[in-house]
């Protein structure tokens, strides 16, 4: 009886493993890249991480096909390297000689892929799933883009320093004629001032008159 | 009682000073300066640089400001009054001045549109949009770099090539409107308001290269950028393009021959010294581009670092993926040692990597940009690896802006100051409402610039006419100051406003020196731009090596444009000599027929 048991688990575990082989139709190839992404704060890759892989494709697997109780058991893993890359294939929880096809199984991890990454702590680049394209995040669109915002505040700011500029002007020329009859004489005695003390700095010096020296040589 | 008109003026020294400063240091300080060093053999382009500085920057910058500032009138005045031959010379300025404000302007707005969108997190040309079905990214952005899409279809939206005009950008046409608005406010009362802007726009870049300069050096490396700036090639001076482009770098960046420094001095007092305040300005105009080769040569060294190690990084992990390497084995440092080992351990395997062969870190160096390939495409790359890089990139755009800002001012008192003093205007026509007038007509014309294909019609103006036209101008004027006006009479000029003669530097300069420089620099631009079809470098994502871009070929009627550009600033020397010289032949002959008085017409035949 014990030697039929045990020939049973013997062929099952290695019909198992003939399954899972590198570059099996059924499964795919996973590359972790933990030093890349942690730097001094990686972990080590042992058989408690494999045991949370194996449990977390299993929760995504759960998710994506609803009502079948996948275990840690229907995900078998083979082939694990010093990389940390390992294939892997998922067996249906109903019939452990079945395997899930190749779409679902990606289907489930791309529906999951975010809840894998954040297990781990990597991300899509550093807990790679060969031929398993990551979704692309859409950026986010603003519903009023930044820079009108910005170049409404920039543009109001000037346009009101070009008004505010313009109607002084306008002020100060009213004030200007108004204030003008009144300043006049004011103005002529000062003129009559400066040209007496001799004071030309304002006026032309006009070389035509006057010899090359500007003082008279002594 | 005589009617005294009131000459604007400079409420302080200062004030001009700023002002000339920053008319001369402008853009090409920053994008211009560091890539010539950089191709002409780093520290050695410093030689031909210093000496066309020395024997043909300086002198001209003083003739003009000591003859604006000698017949206080702007460039039309000025000349008009040495000999009304030379009218046309003033004309030939402000046409110049006129052309280069369109496109500089535009620029400018260019640089307020980055400006606008550095206040996004994450900065928007640092990743790819997608495309429309959302599989993937876009096609053109993946073929190219973020950066690269940015500018070419997010910001110009370039068509490929220079007869397909496009459509009016409508965000283009709202910041080139935003950046005449922005030049309006700050020259809307002349120099009463241009004085006072300059205090923050001539200044600031400096605080900005400054902080840039401090950062930069702490960057990854950005010593292997400054010691490729920097380490001379002395070979290189053997190369008379070198010294070509060193003496027309010079004339360009001190802004000569625009009318603009003349506009400026003539707004001075009498008795300034001229002298010690063009030595200023040239000096410090060479200064900063000096300065600004640090920072920049840091940031570009530090770029080029970052695509050395994420070359390498691709390459590790091909290696590590193919051999199934512990993660992190092989690193940047012993990189070499290992694929040494596995070609030789392992060499059907390892040649069945595919590695990138051209991760050379000298090669990234060698990657030479000038223009607005550094500040838009080059330089938003580099700040995107820069933490914070939002700050980063907002003060960059508000330097960039501030540079070009202040030389607007020149460039646009070089068209209004010679209008005003030739007094065509209406007397009831304020003075703003004019300024304004002229300011739409000009944004007007440059909405050409706002079209798809306005990239590469600025790509046109800034060749043909910043460059051959300038020449011409500053050699008529050398000749109309030294040899119309004459030397003495010149000599005189100075003695009244400095209180001493120029000495024998200058007078050498002037009348040998420079204008034989002048000459020969010309001759060689013509003759190198006239040696080969213009062709121009297109953005065509169609093309078969794309992203590089297409070398397109002038069609012939841009190419008529280009001779127009270059000949109608210039037609004016010409045909107003030969006007006045007529004027003046008639005038004589009729002057000899009344002068007879014993010629009676009453009994001749």
């Amino acid at each position: 009886m014990l030697d039929k048991i045990l020939f049973l688990l013997c062929l099952a575990s290695a019909l198992a493993d003939e399954r899972c082989m590198p570059d099996t139709p059924h499964g795919f190839q996973v590359r972790l890249s933990i030093k890349t992404a942690l730097g001094d704060e990686a972990y080590v890759w042992n058989e408690n991480e494999m045991f949370l892989f194996r449990a977390s494709l299993a929760f995504a697997m759960r998710n994506h096909m609803n009502g079948q109780q996948f275990e840690v058991s229907n995900i078998i893993v083979c082939n694990e390297t010093m990389r940390v890359s390992f294939w892997f294939i998922v067996t249906s929880p109903l019939d452990t000689s079945q395997l899930i096809d190749q779409e679902n199984v990606e289907a489930a991890i791309r529906q999951s892929r975010n809840r894998i990454n954040s297990a781990f702590l990597l991300t899509d680049k550093t807990l790679e799933f060969v031929d398993i394209l990551p979704t692309l995040a859409t950026l986010y669109t603003h519903p009023t883009p930044p820079w009108l915002i910005v170049f409404g505040v920039v543009m109001g700011a000037v346009g009101a320093g070009i008004i505010i500029m313009l109607v002084s002007s306008v002020v100060q020329k009213k004030r200007k004629t108004n204030g003008k009859p009144q300043d006049k004489d004011d103005d002529e005695e000062t003129r009559v001032k400066t040209v007496e003390n001799g004071d030309a700095h304002d006026g032309v010096h006009n070389m035509s008159f006057s010899e090359d020296e500007r003082f008279t040589k002594m | 009682i005589l009617e005294r008109e009131e000459r604007p003026k400079w409420d302080n020294k200062a004030q001009y000073l700023l002002t000339c400063i920053g008319f001369a240091v402008g853009l090409g300080n920053v994008w211009r300066f560091p890539y010539l060093c950089q191709i002409y053999g780093g520290g050695a382009f410093l030689i031909p640089y210093l000496i066309a500085l020395v024997f043909e920057g300086l002198p001209l910058l003083y003739l003009e400001l000591a003859i604006g500032q000698r017949l206080r009138l702007g460039s039309v005045g000025v000349w008009n009054s040495i000999s009304p031959l030379l009218g046309g010379l003033g004309i030939a300025s402000s046409i110049v001045s006129l052309l280069v404000s369109l496109f500089y302007n535009t620029i400018l707005a260019w640089v307020l549109w980055y400006f606008f969108h550095s206040f996004q997190n994450p900065l928007p040309w640092s990743s790819c949009p997608l495309n429309v079905n959302r599989t993937g990214y876009n096609v053109e952005c993946e073929k190219s770099t973020p950066v690269d899409y940015f500018w070419y279809r997010e910001t110009l939206n370039i068509t490929d090539d220079i007869e397909i005009s496009g459509s009016l950008q409508w965000w283009m046409v709202l910041c080139l409107v935003s950046a005449w608005f922005i030049v309006y406010i700050c020259a809307i009362k002349g120099i009463d308001s241009i004085g006072k802007a300059v205090y923050v726009t001539s200044t600031f870049p400096y605080l900005v290269l400054t902080i840039f300069l401090i950062y930069a050096l702490t960057l990854p490396g950005a010593t292997d950028g400054l010691v490729y700036l920097f380490t001379p090639e002395w070979s290189t001076l053997l190369n008379p393009q070198v010294w070509l482009d060193a003496a027309t770098q010079i004339f360009f960046s001190l802004s000569v021959a625009f009318g603009g420094l003349i506009a400026f001095s003539s707004y001075n007092t009498e008795r300034n010294n001229c002298e010690r305040d063009a030595v200023l300005v040239g000096v410090i105009n060479s200064a900063t581009s000096l300065y600004a080769s640090i920072p920049v040569f840091s940031i570009l060294g530090f770029k080029a670092n970052n695509a050395f190690l994420s070359c390498i990084n691709e390459n590790i992990l091909a290696l590590t993926n193919e051999f199934e390497m512990p993660d992190q084995n092989i690193t940047v440092d012993n990189y070499d040692h290992w694929v040494n080992y596995l070609n030789q351990t392992y060499p059907d395997q390892f040649s069945k990597v595919p590695l990138n062969d051209g991760c050379d870190r000298q090669k990234f160096l060698d990657e030479s940009v000038s223009g607005t390939g550094l500040a838009f495409i080059a330089f938003t790359e580099a700040v995107i690896a820069m933490p914070g890089s939002q700050v980063w990139a907002i003060l960059f755009f508000v330097m960039l802006f501030s540079l070009g800002l202040s030389s607007m001012f020149g460039n646009m008192e070089g068209v209004l100051t010679p209008i005003r003093d030739l007094k065509v205007l209406p007397k009831w026509l304020p003075d703003e409402i004019f300024t304004a007038i002229v300011f739409i007509l000009c944004c007007a014309v440059a909405l050409i610039f706002a079209l798809g294909s306005g990239n590469y019609w600025v790509e046109v103006f800034n060749s043909y006419v910043g460059s051959v036209p300038l020449l011409i101008i500053a050699l008529f004027e050398l000749i109309g100051v030294i040899y119309i006006r004459g030397m003495k009479t010149f000599s005189d000029d100075i003695y009244f406003m400095t209180g001493r003669r120029p000495n024998i530097f200058w007078k050498a300069c002037w009348m040998v020196i420079s204008p034989l420089l002048l000459l020969v620099v010309f001759i060689f631009y013509v003759a190198v731009q006239a040696r080969k079809h213009p062709t121009y470098p297109a953005w065509n994502p169609d093309y078969v090596d794309f992203p590089k871009t297409e070398t397109k070929s002038y069609p012939d009627w841009v190419f008529a444009i280009i001779v127009l550009l270059c000949s109608v600033p210039v037609i004016p020397i010409p045909l107003v000599a030969i006007y006045r010289l007529i004027r003046r032949i008639m005038r004589r002959s009729s002057h000899h027929a009344d002068s007879n008085p014993y010629n009676n017409y009453a009994f001749e035949g």
